[in-house]
């Protein structure tokens, strides 16, 4: 493969999303302006100013006209994707983590981290069709987590909302009520802080990364762990593969490595897994910091990859990437 | 037939109008490069499945040597991108925020220059290998003898000759001649086991000095006379005959003080005795210099 490096960012990388049509690609990073690049050949279309701190999040609507950014400024945003104007911010007492629109975008989930007093809070607010009928008014708050909140997306049919973070727990809750219908059994999760979240395309199961150098795989309804994956990195990001039963893998770099054997530089891979064999396939070497952020085009036939060297790597698969044997 | 080259120098053709036949008696050495039609024709392979296109094409260069000039070129599709409406459209938005001053030159996006692959894992052992490898060049002293090959510079046997040793340069073998004389013996000894074609350091072959006693000892005894040498053989013309056999450790032409001229005799000492057997016998009664040679052992006692 011949990936596309685009160095729009300054600072490290720390979200990467496509549009559901796979042609745009979102970056966010911690250099306070996410930019959008076309992603067939990484050109970039445009860059979102506004955001006062490090963007953490992002998300697209499903026809790619609305963006909604979560960053440490304490806000989320929502811009107009095609001109890049602000069109309404929603304002928190802490810095805001993950971003999710709903199914049918009418609805958004926003967690905010623990700040001075305030504990870490996952808020669901309602997303009018017309920005200027937008108020900042919350549908649902809800509290229990200890811990940063790292990511919490939407479930199937918006019915659930799940969490996971610092805590290492994976949390199932209501959307109706706001409460905790399941929780991820202690022994067998994540030992450490989780740090991504990835969705199946059915949604039917979903990916979870953690510093304790596991992915794993569960089932969406049970919460039952199905698959672990074991890395020999702490996990900063997952990515599933819509097209074949491949996972994606990212993270940093053990301690102990650092300075020995390889004198190469851009050694920090993504790392594929079977996702069935829980095999390692391979992996993709090329980004010179821990990778931060990984993303599938919808298609499947692509991905990219976000480094905290502050690059993004665009790669389109070669065809004997389908064909791989176990 | 085209005619469209560079031509360097002369620019016209001295081409006589009543005819297009070129006459061989009018051409300049330069028009040489007119006969384009001795050369085979341009040939284009279409691109491959692997988008590979290659053009040969058959040029005269400067000095009217026929030259082949291949060029290899690939055309990759880095993607098939399969747009809907929506996306097509999006396509024509205007550029915003920073990107509105991105001039063309702009360095934002690159494709990467290094082809970078999806890695499978490799097996444990392989890696381990490589590491123990790179690891101990100068593990043992040759063990000699029992096995057909020993390289004295990493001590491995069975893989190659030491003059192969892909470590050469990673052996110190004149100081540890010379400081060791023990383990210098031995290695010789192994030498003279192995085949003959083994590395001698430039210390020890012919012309060289050496502090080394024992070396001079033993060569001593490998010594050849060689007789009946023109008046003009020197040294080195005794090195350049007697080294194909094997490494020389020293070469002597008697020569009179007084006239310059050799007194008709040499001596060639061997680092091999076998060598020294084999030149023996084959350039006894050679043909040098318009004079035949006599080449036997320098000492009576030989074997």
């Amino acid at each position: 493969m011949r990936p596309i490096l685009m160095k729009g960012h300054e600072r490290p990388l720390t979200f990467l999303k496509y549009n559901r049509e796979g042609d745009l690609l979102f970056s966010c990073a911690k250099d306070h302006t996410p930019t959008v690049w076309f992603a067939d050949n990484g050109e970039r279309l445009g860059t979102y100013r506004g955001h006062n701190g490090a963007v953490w999040c992002c998300d697209v609507s499903r026809d790619s006209t609305r963006l909604i950014t979560g960053s440490a400024d304490q806000t989320a945003k929502l811009w107009n994707v095609q001109t890049g104007t602000q069109l309404y911010t929603f304002n928190f007492g802490s810095p805001t983590r993950s971003v999710d629109f709903s199914i049918g975008d009418k609805l958004a989930v926003i967690t905010t981290d623990p700040f001075m007093e305030l504990t870490s809070a996952i808020h669901v607010k309602r997303i009018a069709r017309d920005p200027s009928d937008q108020t900042g008014e919350s549908v649902l708050t809800i509290k229990g987590p200890q811990g940063r909140i790292n990511r919490a997306i939407w479930g199937p049919l918006n019915r659930t909302i799940i969490s996971a973070g610092e805590d290492a727990v994976t949390r199932v809750w209501d959307t109706e009520t706001g409460k905790l219908i399941n929780e991820s059994d202690k022994e067998s999760g994540h030992q450490k802080t989780v740090t991504s979240l990835a969705k199946s395309a059915d949604w039917s199961h979903f990916l979870t990364g953690s510093l304790d150098k596991s992915a794993k795989l569960w089932d969406t309804r049970t919460l039952t762990l199905v698959k672990t994956y074991v890395t020999e990195r702490p996990v900063n990001a997952v990515a599933m593969s819509p097209l074949l039963d491949h996972v994606v893998i990212g993270g940093g770099q053990e301690a102990s490595h650092v300075t020995t054997t390889d004198r190469r530089a851009g050694k920090f891979e993504a790392k594929f897994f079977h996702k069935i064999l829980q095999e390692e396939i391979g992996g993709v070497k090329g980004h010179f910091g821990p990778i931060n952020a990984l993303a599938f085009n919808p298609d499947g036939r692509s991905f990219s990859s976000g480094g905290e060297d502050g690059y993004v790597r665009l790669h389109h698969f070669d065809p004997d990437y389908f064909n791989i044997k176990m | 037939m085209a005619m469209a080259f560079d031509r360097p120098a002369s620019a016209t053709i001295q081409n006589p109008p009543h005819s297009n036949k070129i006459r061989w008696g009018e051409l300049d050495e330069d028009d040489g490069e007119d006969l384009d039609f001795l050369l085979p024709p341009r040939m284009v392979i279409g691109p491959d499945e692997n988008g590979v296109k290659k053009v040969i094409e058959y040029k005269f260069n400067n000095e009217g040597n026929k030259v082949k000039i291949t060029t290899t070129t690939r055309i990759r599709k880095l993607a098939k991108a399969r747009l809907s409406k929506s996306a097509v459209e999006r396509r024509s938005w205007a550029k915003f925020g920073d990107a509105v001053h991105e001039e063309l030159g702009s360095r934002l996006t690159m494709v990467s220059t290094e082809e970078i692959l999806l890695e499978r894992p490799r097996a444990p052992g392989s890696k381990a290998e490589e590491t123990k490898v790179a690891g101990d060049p100068l593990a043992s002293i040759a063990k000699g003898g029992a096995v057909l090959m020993v390289c004295r510079t990493c001590g491995k046997k069975g893989d190659h000759w030491t003059s192969k040793c892909p470590y050469k340069d990673l052996a110190v073998q004149p100081e540890s001649f010379i400081d060791k004389p023990s383990a210098s013996e031995t290695t010789v000894a192994a030498a003279g086991t192995s085949k003959s074609t083994t590395y001698v350091p430039p210390t020890l072959r012919g012309g060289g000095d050496r502090s080394g006693t024992d070396m001079k000892r033993r060569n001593e005894e490998n010594s050849v006379r060689v007789t009946n040498l023109s008046e003009d053989t020197r040294e080195p013309d005794l090195l350049e005959l007697f080294r194909t056999f094997g490494p020389v450790s020293r070469v002597y032409v008697a020569v009179d003080q007084k006239t310059g001229v050799s007194r008709g005799f040499g001596f060639v000492n061997f680092v091999n005795k076998e060598d020294a057997e084999r030149a023996i016998n084959k350039l006894n009664g050679y043909g040098y210099d318009n004079l035949i040679l006599r080449v036997e052992w320098a000492t009576p006692r030989s074997n």
